[in-house]
Order: C-alpha cells, then structure tokens, then sequence
C-alpha cells in the first residue's frame, strides 16, 4: 500500500495537502490497523495527496492527560508540535476522536494550531466537493446504528457528519435511545481503556451493546477504535459475532465502494 | 399600641433580610476561597446562556414531565412575589391590599396568583408523589440518605404550606369583603379561594379576622424563615443559577484546561539552550505550586460556586455510565462533598478567624480514589446537569493531584504511562514498527 510519510515528501521538496495522523490504536491494534488501511484506500480513491508521519508520530498525549498526568501529556504535546511545525503542517485528519479532541482543543495553546478533522468530517467534505461518491447499492438495505464517541459528540458536537455519511451508504438506519447528547460512553475513555473497571455490577460496555442490539442492527458503526473495541468485545459477550459485526464508517465506505 | 403590629412586622422584616444578607456574603466569601479563573470573556455569549438556561429553563425541559413541572413552580415563584411586595408595604404601613387602587388590574394580579399558587400546590405535590411513592431512582441513591433526603421535603413542605396558606387568606378576606368589615378593602379576584371561602362563611367577623391575620403572619412568617433557610439547603439553586450559568465554561465540553506551571517547566526541560546545572533563580515570593487539587482551596472559585448551586436532582448521576453499571462514583455526590468540604472549610475560618489546619482534605476523606478512577470523562454529567454544573473538572483536577503529586495511579496506568514516555504508544510497542500496518494486507 503506497503511503507517503513527510519525511519522503520533504525529500521530494513536496508538502502535502493534509496530514493522516494515525493514532497509537491505529497504528498498532490489529483491528484498528484495518480502520486506517480503509481509509487510506478512500484517499486514494478520491485522490487526496496526503502523507503520514510513520515512525516520527508519536502518542498525543490525550490518554496520559485524562489519567492525570500533565507533565506526560504536555511533554508528548510540545514534541509533536515541534515535529508538526517542522513539516508546516496545516491539516491535520485523523479518525481518533481522541487524537481529534486534543489537537483542535488542546494543543492550539501550546503552540501548535492546524485545522483538524475527524475523518467522518472530512470524508463528507470531500463528498461535498464531489471528490468522493458512496456506493449506495451494496450495502443497500442492511440494518445499521451508530455509536456516537464521547469525544467527537458531546466533546465537540459532531454528530451530524457520521449520519450523513451512513445515509448515503442507502442502508435502513435506526438510531439509539440514548444517542447524540445523550449517547452512553462505550466505557473505553478517561483511560479506562488501559485499565480493569471498577468494582460494580456492569461493565459499561455491555450496557452499551444492549443499547445498540435494542435496535436489532445487522451493522453497527462507530468512528472510533476506542469504541470499536468496546462494543466488539460487548458483541462477543453477547454471543453475537455471527450476526452482528462492528464497523468504522470508514470501512463502510471502502466496503460499499468495492475497496476492501 | 396601634403602631405594635407595624414595629413587629419592622423587626421581623430587619431580622429576616438581615440574617439572609449575612449568610449570603458567607457563601461569597467561601466562593473566593476559591482559585481565581477569568471567565469574563464573551459577554454576549454569557448573558445569552443564563436567559436560555437559567430564565428560560432551556435544559430543564429535556426531560418534559420534571421541565414542565419546574417551570410552573418557578413561574409562581417569581410571579407570586409581587404578592409579596404588598405584603411588605401593607405590615410596614398597616395598609390592606394597599396595591387595590390599580382596580381591573389588581383583580387580575390577584386572580393569577391565585392561580399561580393553585398549580404550585399540584406541581409540588406531583413532586413529592415522584420522591416518595413513585420513588424514581435518582432521588434514591445512596447519597440521598439522611439530610439531602430530609431537604428535598423540607422544601416541598414549605411550598404546600405557603401557597395553602395564601389561599386560605384570600378565603378569609372574601367573607370579610362580603361582611363589610371595616379595613377589608372590596378587591381582588379570587378564582380559586372562593371555593375555600364558603367553609368559612359561618364565622363572626371577629373569628374571621383573627384567622385572615393568623394566615397572613403565619404565611409572610414563613417565607423570611425559607429566606434564611435557603443557605443551609440545596434550594441555594434558585439564586445562583443566575451566575452558575452565567460563568460557566463556554469552551468545547472535550477541552480540558492546560496546567500552566507544567508548561514552563516542559518548556524548559525541552530546551537545548537551558543549562540543566543551573540553579533557578530564588523568587523569596513564589509559593509552590501544587499540581492539581486535594482540598476545595485548589479548585476554581467557579467549581465552588458549582458546588453551592447543585440542587441535587441528580440527573447527572442518572446517566453517569459508571453510576449506571454500580461503581462508586456519582456526579451529584462529587458536587455535595465540595459543598460539604466547603462549608467545613467555611466555619473553621469563622471559628478561628483564618483556617487553622484540620488534618482533612476534599481528597479521600470525602471523596476517594475509587469513585475519581471510576469516571469515562465522557461528559454526560455535564450535558446533563440543567445550571451548567461541570462535575468533570474537579474529578480530573483531583485526579491530576493523585498522579502528579502521589504517584498513586492504579498501576495499569503507571504502566501506560511508562509506554508512552520509552516508545510514544500506550501499549509497549517497538517506535520503528508504527508504519508496518501499511503492508500487513
């Protein structure tokens, strides 16, 4: 799979049109690697001339900030700001609502100020600007329901580009009790992801699989590995990976447009 | 001896207010106790939220039955105190219905506090059936034990009690307008009191005074003493919702504040031109600052007045995903132990003038490490809360403290942590690998 870094771009005197941040989940999860290859394929289909950082990437530091470690985070913070200010980076897309979270609220104070888009955002940008079409035959009719990351919606109020895209996908959508403002957290953020729950009578994950399976989905899809994930493992817990699978709307994508 | 009514109602006017004032600036001066944060930008922005939010009770009716309620409460609440004001000028004066000159207008007044009072009394009772029989689970959690549960029924109590007795007034008055008592002024409207006056229509002139006079010190008794009764209660909420919601954060929910002090020092740390040998310069002034909060004096004075402002209806709590699957943390409970702690605080100063050190802290003796590591930071609790409380700010601030100051994070996440700072991932993953995916298919 072709995918530039910055280091081979600058080599080439060529700065890209956006940067791919990849994410540590992303770049490393076996089941997330799968999300970043889909949307590299989308890219690629709609000719976007990006690049990645590779081995320069680095964790935001986002994790290590919500487990209350400051001085990690802004360490990370102030070392990617440097590496991404070399490159004169100005997007930034990343399909990591987390990763999204901390460079458009976060890091802008510490000197590194890009404009950042979730993937779903920019994916329907480049659908708007007629970059990108869906295929909205393949997948036609399938049953679909979205969980909405924590940090892309209530963090920063992005709930509408998710559910444009999976529209267009021509599939029966059927939304959650408790979505958009009032979504329930898959049970994966403020580090908990890296960490046993505490003690209590549910895992967080499990309620939030029922949540979804209460609208009887053949799919559901998220955009977010964190929350991928979660309610993977809530599916397996319910004894439902034969019949329901867990999918990046970026794999719906590539999926409906024949890429994967 | 005809002034003896009017000097007794003087004085109770001077203690009620003056009791209230007093208190009131106890709260500001505990509020200030607080660290300072400037939230003064984007006016605009801010008196547009408190109209929506505070005035407008924009957030409360999401959740249509309890919005709707509320509002009729809040309504009478408001609307009813210009009642309130006569009351006042009328035991000042020894004046009756001294506002009965305004004719049409006064009988509509009347007639919609009449009203106003009759739904009240339905709502607060609808309130209480909620609590008590219904018994929705938010008012039921283990927090709600003892006084927060004693409270809540305080309040409604008070509200039955006054509105009845507003009505029972009125009911007394109209046999009196009809007798033509002397003093008893022909006005008002009374739509809801005249099915309550004929109960009363046997009774001689005397006995009818006395009871229209006993309903009417009783009832204005009453709200001096709900006056004074507001600082030692959650009912604090129908003042500082104002301000609560007008300071509150205006930034994206998932923006959680830079420690500046941290960023001197990565700064400098990072700095290929910093002499790593040399001694900082001594600032005989600067005081050392502590990373994160582990008593309420290291949180904002905006997390403080969130804490006086919480009326503990506990929605937050009712879709906290820890709270839901049985973990220890509760959002509403991270508000009351502030406001505990604080108050703690508070009289210690009034007892020794300045705080003399009592061996506790915010951090695990009200609030432990298992309910701080409990929380997602998903910020349900504080899209929920209907006055912008931000529950999530002092979990993270005491959280912060933990891990930077005691190195006490659960060790899963020490090992995170380690991951991050030798090979930049949270799992342990060789750096040089983070491209491979890109041939793995």
């Amino acid at each position: 799979m072709n995918v530039p870094t910055m280091a081979e771009m600058l080599a080439q005197g060529k700065k890209p049109e956006i940067l791919f941040w990849v994410g540590a989940a992303g770049s490393y999860d076996d089941r997330a690697k799968k999300i970043t290859r889909a949307f590299v394929k989308i890219l690629h289909e709609a000719k976007v001339d990006f690049a990645v950082l590779g081995v320069e990437e680095s964790s935001t530091g986002d994790v290590a900030k919500r487990a209350g470690n400051e001085m990690l985070f802004q360490m990370q913070a102030l070392m990617n700001i440097e590496v991404l200010n070399g490159y004169e980076v100005k997007t930034i897309v990343t399909a990591d609502p987390h990763s999204y979270n901390t460079f458009k609220n976060e890091y802008p104070e510490l000197g590194g100020k890009y404009t950042v888009f979730h993937h779903t955002q920019y994916l329907k940008k480049l659908i708007d600007e007629n970059r990108l079409t869906i295929n909205n035959s393949k997948l036609k009719d399938k049953l679909v329901t979205y969980h909405d990351p924590c940090y892309l919606g209530r963090a920063n109020g992005e709930y509408e580009s998710p559910r444009t895209l999976i529209k267009k996908l021509g599939v029966k959508y059927a939304e959650m009790k408790r979505h958009k403002a009032s979504a329930l957290c898959c049970g994966a953020g403020g580090a908990q992801m890296f960490k046993d729950a505490e003690k209590g009578n549910k895992e967080i994950n499990i309620l939030r699989t029922e949540d979804a399976l209460e609208t009887k989905p053949e799919i559901i899809a998220t955009g977010c590995p964190y929350c991928n994930t979660m309610l993977t493992d809530g599916i397996k817990a319910k004894e439902k990976e034969g019949q329901i699978k867990v999918l990046d709307i970026a794999e719906l994508i590539a999926n409906a447009n024949g890429l994967v | 001896m005809q002034y003896i009514p009017n000097i007794i109602f003087a004085i109770l006017l001077l203690f009620g207010v003056g009791f209230f004032v007093k208190n009131i600036r106890k709260i500001i001066r505990n509020i200030k106790l607080g660290k300072d944060i400037d939230r003064t930008d984007n006016k605009s922005e801010r008196w547009k939220n408190m109209a929506n939010i505070a005035l407008g009770q924009s957030k409360m009716v999401k959740r249509p039955v309890s919005g709707l309620l509320h509002i009729i409460v809040y309504l009478g609440f408001i609307i009813i105190n210009i009642e309130v004001l006569e009351i006042i000028i009328d035991g000042l004066f020894g004046t009756h219905r001294v506002f009965a000159p305004l004719g049409s207008l006064y009988n509509f007044l009347i007639g919609s506090f009449e009203i106003l009072a009759f739904l009240v009394l339905i709502s607060v009772t609808i309130f209480w059936i909620r609590r008590m029989i219904i018994k929705i689970p938010r008012f039921w959690n283990k927090e709600m034990k003892g006084f927060p549960k004693n409270d809540a029924l305080y309040i409604l109590y008070f509200e039955m009690v006054l509105m009845s007795l507003f009505l029972f007034m009125n009911a007394a008055d109209i046999n009196l307008q009809n007798l033509d008592a002397a003093h008893y002024t022909k006005a008002g409207a009374f739509p809801i009191s005249q099915f309550i006056a004929p109960l009363l229509s046997g009774l001689s002139e005397a006995s009818l005074i006395l009871l229209e006079r006993s309903a009417w010190w009783i009832h204005i008794t009453g709200i001096f003493i709900f006056l004074n009764y507001l600082y030692y209660s959650k009912h604090l909420h129908i003042l500082l919702a104002f301000p609560n919601t007008f300071y509150a954060n205006l930034e994206a929910k998932g923006k959680f504040k830079n420690n500046k002090t941290v960023t001197k020092e990565v700064k400098l740390m990072l700095d290929p031109d910093a002499d790593p040998y040399a001694i900082p310069e001594e600032d005989p002034d600067a005081v050392v600052e502590k990373f994160g909060a582990s008593d309420v004096t290291d949180l904002s004075w905006v997390q403080l007045m969130n804490a006086y402002t919480c009326t503990e209806c506990g929605r937050c709590t009712s879709v906290c995903p820890a709270n839901l699957t049985g973990k220890e943390l509760s959002p509403r409970n991270i508000m009351m132990k502030t406001r505990d702690r604080l108050e703690e605080v508070g009289k210690n100063i009034d007892k020794n003038k300045e705080f003399k050190d009592d061996n506790k802290q915010l951090l695990n003796d009200y609030i432990t490490p298992e309910e701080l590591w409990a929380c997602t930071t998903c910020n349900a609790c504080v899209e929920e809360c209907p006055i912008n409380i931000d529950p999530l700010s002092i979990i993270m601030d005491l959280r912060q403290f933990l891990v930077m100051e005691q190195s006490a994070a659960p060790q899963e996440l020490n090992m995170m942590m380690t991951n991050i700072e030798n090979n930049g991932a949270p799992w342990q993953y060789n750096q040089m690998d983070r491209l491979n995916w890109k041939d793995e298919e």
